[in-house]
Order: structure tokens, then C-alpha cells, then sequence
């Protein structure tokens, strides 16, 4: 499609600012996103793009034995942390579930340090103490990294409550999947955060499969925008796979929480090309739906069409691109398989303060 | 440069694989994802995917091979226009596992010297008491802590404007507001969790169970994301939570309201657990655990809120967490107990003195760390230990001190540890089967004379 004809949405903004009432919820999915400028393509781009190599090259020393244990790919679903990153402030938190490590790349923690961890090694993030699911960064605001499926939601409204009692502006964002939807404790924490007002984001990230289970199989209510109703907390369905649409709907549903008027769920319709984790035997959806997602949305595909098309940029430029990302992920990657295992006597340490 | 294709794992287990097929041929240019070939074993089927990009110089295992190794090397892609030879290079292999530590730290053998705490230096001589109930102690721990510091709140059912549901909150709605006491809805799960989340960015959270037989729901959050992080975060992110109310058992409650968790807690790292049976230790101990930067499980008793005990009135009075109070000397057998089995054991320590024997009353106050050196020191001078707690026997508190004292004070004893504990029955509610399922001052008596060989 062409850029130039497609209009700037500045007006959808401030239409949307109005409150979207309990009994409908705001179906956005088909509405035209705001463009991005050039630059903001270019930086998606490289983001994008930076997750899904790191990602690649994670699953590859997944194979070479390199990294242990369980290992969740993110690899489809980047224009969701991407999308929502460019909308967040400096001090809004980020929580969420075990596929971490795009989320740790989008707050701009530090490669190597999360690739050391998935190896195990002591210049990881925790240490080599916490693993692919458990990596934390205080200074970029990044609370985990969660193994048990739903909890980072009753944990990140906690962040959020923190930010309303120090009344401080920053907002939570809290992601969980469609899986962890249907847990009692998310339940628990809608009506918390409407309660109290809460300024926390619930970022649904509905991939379409709870590890092998499709969303249709194990939902009663499959629009998960919906499922803040009974508590009267807004949501909208939004095109995951379009980095613009997710950032547009990012700072619709941050600027509500910031105005102090409570919680937003964003359901995010995504896709994982990669199994649940490693060791997954593929066998609850076609390879026929893989490739038509891969190939018809792609939310790599779709900045780099707009870079080249709209944007004039030649192949070289994204390749000067590719070469830088590839180097982060290398020298990552390097680091990790180099570095040493945490020291013996470190078993003992950071059992207590 | 070219890049060796390794035979990828699917699992950690995994050690070889049939390699089903190529969807990539020799001489195709490939690009980052694209699906080079198909490996399967017994459980899965696996695409093995381009990270790098180049052209498919060699296929060194032909579709249909079986039991490929991991790490061989399977395809060679190579820049354009670069030749590459067919021996590959040697590809990076996974670390060797380092050997264990060696765990002598924690079982070490028999112990010589073993220092107790001296509990009566925790209080200066001279020092003004008042007479307050552990209620009032309780109360005034929290008050006077949430005046120092405005990061300290308490957050639970019925915390605010009905005063606690055993009014252990009375009066701080009033003085603090409602931001700082906060009734929740009651949604254990959701509220323990959103308090650890709080507590990750550095508030000082209180958190009330109603009962701890409630926490049950909310136990993944106390140990999943209280306990665990410092840990799991190397160090970085701590969680300075305590989380309080009535445990155990009370009075006539039935089954699924009275269960001792004291020795649930106590087997977690990263946990203190703390579990005071009196005013004084009550009023001290909290004020500690308030303070400290560690997750607190802070284990009441109902049926103690009300008795009254001497508190010393200091302006700041600490009870230092993890340090046993010798609540009787005595020479000839060491009772060790806690919250209110320190009732019983100290009244049968009263009617064992009747009957000539002297019994050193040992309260661990701090259940995790467990001070065992005092308990050990009070050993080594009696050679005999009997211990009280209402839990369940299997796997309780006095289980671990029985197994401490065998595996550091064996050569000390003249008898072996005998354990008094609730019975091994979930709660009856009928008055005189509850009377039953309890300890008693009895059990302890006989217990101690069968050790004392009388």
C-alpha cells in the first residue's frame, strides 16, 4: 500500500480520548494507524529487527547446548514491546510473564547481558542465578521476567499502586498472554486497579496459543479487550503486528492511566512463529498458518516495505542496519559462550539482604 | 567466513536426532529464518532455522539420516562467491559441569563450642516496663513504625475502618488515613501479590492475612515472588515485605482455620520467619522485621492477643530477629517451643521444678534463621531436649531441631529428643476431640520425665 495516501490520524486521537463505555468495548483493529516519520520507522526497524536476531541466535545455542532449560522465543510477536516502548516515559514499569527477553531488549537492557544469562554465565543479568524466565533491572525499570503464569499481574498493579502512592506519573505496563488470561488473580487485580484507580496497562498478548491450546479452546470470552468489563476498565483490540497501530493504541491507553482514570487492557493480536518453548512438537496448528502470518504480516516486512518504498531507503541502508543489529547480536553471543560460570561460592549469595 | 549448521537439541536431553529433511538445496541463497531442514525425534519434530545469512555451500548429512548426533556439523553456508572446504571447524560445546561446592558449611560434625544468646542484654537494667497486651504491642510496633517512615503501610482485609478483624490495626485509620491503611477486597491472591509488587520498587508494605490459613491462597506470591527475586535477580531486587496475622490454631474454628504453617515457612530460603509468644517480643520483634530488607513471615497467635505481658518502655525497643530468648535456666533438660507452646512448656516447667527437675525453657522467637546455637549450648550442658509446637509432626519445627541436635550434639545426649506436636489430624471441631488434637501441659511433663529417664 502506499504511504502518501494514507492520512494522518491526529484526528482519531482526540476522538479517542473519550471513554469507551463497559458494555462496548473499542474495537480499533481496523482503524488506520498514525504514520511514523522516517526516523521513527528507521528505530522500530532496528528494534524489530535487533529482537528477532537476538532471538534467532538464542534458539540456534539453544540447539548447541549452550543454553539450558526452557527458552521462549519472541520471535513474530516484536512489533508488540516495540509498539508500546515508543509510547512509554522514562520510569514507567515493565512486568511480564516467562518470553521475556524481547521485553528486556525493547527497555534497553543490555544484550549481552541477557544472552550471559540465558547461558548461565556470571556476567548475565542475575548473575546466571535466575535464567531465561528471570532477569530484573532496576534502572531500566524492569521488574521480570515471571515463571508462574498470571502472576505478574497481581505484581505489576503492585508497581502500579506504588506509582499512585508516591503519586509519581509513571504508569505499570503489565503483559501476560491469553494464557495467563483466564487466571483468578488477573481477576483479582482488574478490580483492584479500578478500584483504586490504578495507573496499569494490561497488555494482552494473545499469540492465539496457550502453549498447545488455541485461544477458542480454552476462552469462553475470545475478545480478551473485553474481559475488564464487569470491572468498567476500557480495552481495545489491536493489530499486534503493526508497530504503528500498537503504539497509537500505547498512548491512548497510557495517557488514560496518567490522567489518573484508572486501568486499560490492550489485547494485542499477535502470532508466535516459534513453538511455546524449545521443545515443542508443533502439532496443534498447520505450517500453512505459520507462513501465511509470516509471510502477510510480518511486522518486520511491514516497516522495511515502508522504509524502502516510502522512505527511499536503498537496500544498502538497511543493510548498514542489519550489519550493526548482527554485530550486537554477535558480540552478545560471543560473550555468552566465553564467559565464565558464576563462581561455586556464588550458590550461597543474595539469599538475603 | 563460513558457518557451520550444527544438528540442533530440541531438549536438554537430547543427545542425538534423524534428520528428515532438506527444504533448502546446495548452492540456494539463504536469508535469516528461513527453515533450512527438519529434524525429528521419538517426541518431536523441529525446524532448524537460518540465523545467518549466505549461500547453502554443503550438505554434509543427507536427508533420512538417523541418530545424528548434536553439534555435528549438517550444512556449510558460505559468503558469496567463497569456496569452502568440506572439513568443518570445531564448533564451541557446552560448559563442564563445575563440581558442587562442598555443603560441610551446613552439616558440620559434632560441635564443640556453642555460644547462646543472652536475650537479658536486649533490655538495660533499670529499664520502666509497662503492662500491655500483645494486641496493644502489636498495634504500637506499627504505629511507631509507619511515624518513621511514610514508605510503611498496612494493606489487608478489614485493616481500616473496622479496626482488624482482631483489632490488631485499632486506631491507625485514624491516625495515618486511608492510603497508608488500606481495606483490599478479600482476594488473598491478588493483594499479596500486588504488596510484593509494591515492595519490589521499595515501599515497606504490612500486609494482614485475616488468618494464615487465607495466606494458603496467596503462598505462591510469598514464596514465588517474595522469597525468590533477590535471588533470581542476583542481588539486584530485593522485597521488603512483612506479611502478618493469626496462625495456628484458636478455638473451637474447625479444620481449614486452625493449621500451624510455622514449618511450611520455615523451609524457605530467602524467608524469615519470626513467630513471638509474648507482649515484649511481640512489640520488638515486629518493629525489626518492619525494618529489615527481607520478606518477613510474621506468625501470630490468637488466643495470645489478649494476655498481657511487661513491655519496656523504650523509645526505640528492638528484638533482634534470628536469636533465641533462655526463657527459664534450668540444668537438668532443655524444652524448646515457641508462640504459644511457650505456654505449655513453661507451665510444665513450673510442675516439672515441683517434682525435682529443672527445665531451661528455650523460646526460638526467630524460627527462621533457627538459633540453633542456643538451643545447642543449652544441650550440651543438659543432654536432653524435648520440644513444643501445635504444627503436625511430620516434617515440623521440632523434627529440625532433633535432626540438629543428632547430627551436631549426638555425643551430648543422654536420651533421645522427644517431639510434642499437634496431632497428625486435620482440626476436629467437637471441644473435646480439639482438647485432644492440641498439645497439653501434660504431654510435655511425661514427655520430659521419659527423657529425664524418671
Amino acid at each position: 500500500m502506499a504511504l502518501a495516501t494514507r492520512k494522518s490520524t491526529a484526528g482519531n486521537k482526540a476522538a479517542s480520548s473519550a471513554r469507551p463505555t463497559a458494555a462496548r468495548s473499542t474495537l480499533r483493529k481496523n482503524s488506520t494507524p498514525s504514520e511514523f516519520t522516517r526516523d521513527e520507522d528507521v528505530k522500530a526497524y532496528r528494534e524489530m529487527l535487533l529482537i528477532r536476531r537476538f532471538e534467532e541466535k538464542a534458539g540456534q545455542m539453544y540447539g548447541m547446548g549452550l543454553i539450558g532449560g526452557f527458552c521462549h522465543l519472541y520471535i513474530g510477536q516484536e512489533a508488540v514491546v516495540v509498539g508500546m516502548e515508543m509510547a512509554q516515559k522514562d520510569g514507567d514499569q515493565v512486568i511480564t510473564g516467562y518470553r521475556d527477553h524481547g521485553h528486556m531488549l525493547a527497555c534497553g537492557m543490555d544484550a549481552k547481558g541477557v544472552m550471559a544469562e540465558l547461558t548461565g554465565r556470571r556476567g548475565g543479568l542475575s548473575k546466571g542465578k535466575g535464567g531465561s524466565m528471570h532477569m530484573f533491572s532496576v534502572e531500566k525499570h524492569f521488574y521480570g521476567g515471571h515463571g508462574i503464569v498470571g502472576a505478574q499481574v497481581s505484581l505489576g498493579t503492585g508497581l502500579a499502586f506504588a506509582n499512585h502512592y508516591r503519586d509519581n506519573g509513571q504508569v505499570s505496563i503489565a503483559y501476560f498472554g491469553d494464557g495467563a488470561a483466564n487466571q483468578g488473580q488477573v481477576y483479582e487485580s482488574f478490580n483492584m486497579a479500578e478500584l483504586w484507580k490504578l495507573p496499569v496497562v494490561y497488555v494482552i498478548e494473545n499469540n492465539r496459543y496457550a502453549m498447545g491450546t488455541a485461544v477458542s479452546r480454552a476462552s469462553a470470552q475470545t475478545d480478551f479487550s473485553k474481559r475488564g468489563i464487569s470491572f468498567n476498565i476500557p480495552g481495545e483490540q489491536v493489530d499486534g503486528m503493526d508497530v504503528r497501530a500498537v503504539r497509537d493504541a500505547a498512548e491512548r491507553a497510557i495517557q488514560w492511566c496518567r490522567d489518573g482514570k484508572g486501568p486499560y487492557i490492550l489485547e494485542m493480536q499477535t502470532y508466535r512463529y516459534r513453538g511455546h518453548s524449545m521443545s515443542d512438537p508443533a502439532k496443534y496448528r498447520s505450517k500453512d498458518e505459520v507462513q501465511k502470518m509470516r509471510e502477510e504480516h510480518d511486522p518486520i516486512e511491514q516497516v522495511r516495505s515502508r522504509l524502502l518504498g516510502a522512505w527511499k531507503l536503498t537496500e544498502d541502508d538497511l543493510k548498514a542496519v542489519d550489519a550493526e543489529v548482527r554485530e550486537i547480536v554477535n558480540d552478545a553471543s560471543e560473550f555468552a559462550t566465553h564467559d565464565p560460570e558464576p563462581d561455586p561460592s556464588e550458590l550461597w549469595t543474595d539469599i538475603l539482604k | 567466513m563460513s558457518i557451520d549448521i550444527l544438528m540442533p537439541a530440541l531438549s536438554p536431553t537430547m543427545e542425538k536426532g534423524n534428520l528428515a529433511k532438506w527444504l533448502k538445496n546446495e548452492g540456494d541463497r539463504i536469508k535469516s529464518g528461513d527453515i533450512l531442514a527438519e529434524i525429528e525425534t521419538d517426541k518431536a519434530t523441529m525446524e532448524v532455522e537460518a540465523v545467518d545469512e549466505g549461500i547453502l555451500a554443503k550438505i554434509l548429512v543427507p536427508a533420512g539420516s538417523q541418530d545424528v548426533p548434536v553439534n555435528q556439523v549438517i550444512a556449510i553456508i558460505a559468503a558469496e562467491g567463497e569456496t569452502v572446504s568440506a572439513a568443518p571447524k570445531a564448533a564451541p560445546s557446552a560448559p563442564a559441569p563445575v563440581a558442587s561446592p562442598s555443603i560441610a558449611a551446613s552439616v558440620a560434625g559434632p560441635v564443640v563450642s556453642v555460644t547462646a544468646h543472652d536475650a537479658s542484654t536486649e533490655v538495660p537494667a533499670g529499664t520502666e516496663m509497662v503492662q500491655i497486651t500483645m494486641r496493644e504491642a502489636l498495634r504500637d510496633a506499627m504505629a511507631e513504625e509507619m511515624r518513621l517512615n511514610g514508605d510503611v503501610f498496612v494493606i489487608g482485609e478489614e485493616v481500616a475502618e473496622y479496626q482488624g478483624a482482631y483489632k490488631i490495626t485499632q486506631g491507625l485509620l485514624q491516625e495515618f488515613g486511608p492510603k497508608r491503611v488500606v481495606d483490599t477486597p478479600i482476594t488473598e491472591h491478588g493483594f499479596a501479590g500486588m504488596a510484593v509488587g509494591a515492595a519490589l520498587t521499595g515501599l515497606r508494605p504490612i500486609v494482614e492475612f485475616m488468618t494464615f490459613n487465607f495466606a494458603m491462597q496467596a503462598i505462591d506470591h510469598i514464596i514465588n515472588s517474595a522469597a525468590k527475586t533477590l535471588y533470581m535477580s542476583g542481588g539486584q531486587m530485593g522485597c521488603p515485605i512483612v506479611f502478618r496475622g493469626p496462625n495456628g490454631a484458636a478455638a473451637r474454628v474447625g479444620a481449614q482455620h486452625s493449621q500451624d504453617y510455622t514449618a511450611w515457612y520455615s523451609q524457605v530460603p530467602g524467608l524469615l520467619v519470626v513467630s513471638p509468644s509474648n507482649a515484649a517480643d511481640a512489640k520488638g520483634l515486629l518493629k525489626a522485621a518492619i525494618r529489615n530488607p527481607n520478606p518477613v513471615v510474621f506468625l501470630e497467635n490468637e488466643i495470645l492477643y489478649g494476655q498481657t505481658g511487661s513491655v519496656p518502655k523504650i523509645d526505640d525497643f528492638i528484638v533482634p530477629i534470628g536469636k533465641a530468648r533462655i526463657a527459664r535456666s534450668g540444668k537438668d533438660v532443655t524444652i524448646v517451643s515457641f508462640s504459644i507452646g511457650m505456654i505449655y512448656a513453661l507451665k510444665a516447667a513450673d510442675e516439672l521444678a515441683s517434682q525435682g527437675i529443672e527445665a531451661e525453657v528455650i523460646d526460638l522467637r526467630t524460627i527462621r534463621p533457627m538459633d540453633i546455637e542456643t538451643v545447642l549450648a543449652s544441650v550440651q550442658k543438659t543432654g536432653r531436649c524435648v520440644t513444643v509446637e501445635e504444627g503436625w509432626p511430620q516434617s515440623g519445627v521440632g523434627s529440625e531441631i532433633s535432626a540438629q541436635i543428632m547430627e551436631r550434639a549426638f555425643d551430648y545426649l543422654d536420651a533421645p529428643v522427644k517431639r510434642i506436636t499437634g496431632k497428625d489430624v486435620p482440626m476436629p471441631y467437637a471441644a473435646n476431640l480439639e482438647k485432644l488434637a492440641l498439645p497439653n501441659v501434660a504431654e510435655v511433663v511425661e514427655a520430659v520425665k521419659s527423657v529425664c529417664y524418671r
